[in-house]
């Protein structure tokens, strides 16, 4: 196990107490994410579907490398290390329906 | 609510809005929030990932995201929202934007008719739908 920092994107902080950031003890950056929802009751199903896998709209960073170009969640931890987590933006001005806005 | 964006703020995003034109470009607000208030400081460009459907639609780089938001962190600020442009379109959230939100943060949408730079309208989800929020500079 090794003390890594989870960073909590402003969207996300409603579970945590309005923290940015979390530290975790964890080997890999899917245990550092369990303990993390295990803390922050809510937030673990904003990141993880119920399959088990990251969800389509979350990207999740150790250091400077997206988690999908490693070994997932799967991916191993070392000692202060920093996980991100980055919310998928996306959007646009096309729309078949009218807005949305109230 | 107010959203404050500084004049120099404003007229970077317009000229950013100019060259992107008539393609959609989008980026990342950067600042503090209080209760009542989203001071924006700094706000960065962005690429645009879906290049096939540049003219109505945008995806952040999610890397371009994380570095957004480690020079927040270096300052001592946030990403306190997302930018972007309308071309040909009004400065209010589509339903595109309105399902792929996120709830606190600022979306600064700045439109942009036949190159020309309209007024700025800042929202913000609550619950369903966007809530418009004053917009100062």
């Amino acid at each position: 196990m090794n003390t890594v920092t989870v960073r909590i994107p402003m969207p996300l902080r409603s579970y945590t107490g309005g923290a940015d950031e979390i530290a975790v003890e964890a080997a890999t950056v899917r245990q550092a994410l369990e303990v993390l929802g295990a803390r922050h009751e809510g937030i673990l199903n904003r990141v993880i579907d119920p399959s088990g896998e990251l969800r389509q709209f979350v990207n999740v960073f150790v250091g400077a490398r997206n988690v999908q170009v490693l070994d997932g969640l799967a991916t191993p931890l070392a000692k202060g290390d920093v996980i991100s987590i980055i919310p998928a933006v996306a959007g646009g001005h096309h729309d078949r329906l009218r807005p949305m806005a109230r | 609510m107010t959203v404050r964006l500084p004049r120099d703020l404003r007229h970077v995003l317009e000229c950013w809005a100019r060259e992107n034109y008539p393609q959609e470009a989008c980026g990342v607000l950067i600042g503090r929030q209080t209760d009542s208030e989203v001071a924006i400081a700094d706000v960065v460009h962005t690429r645009n990932l879906n290049i096939e459907r540049a003219r109505d639609r945008f995806e952040l780089d999610p890397g371009d995201l994380l570095r957004a938001g480690e020079r927040a962190f270096g300052l001592g600020l946030d990403v306190v929202g997302i930018w972007h442009t309308h071309p040909d379109h009004p400065a209010r959230p589509s339903e595109t934007d309105r399902a792929r939100a996120w709830e606190a943060w600022i979306y600064l949408i700045v439109p942009i008719r036949k190159g020309a730079v309209g007024e700025p309208r800042a929202w913000r989800l609550n619950g369903s739908g966007f809530v418009e929020h004053v917009l100062k500079s």
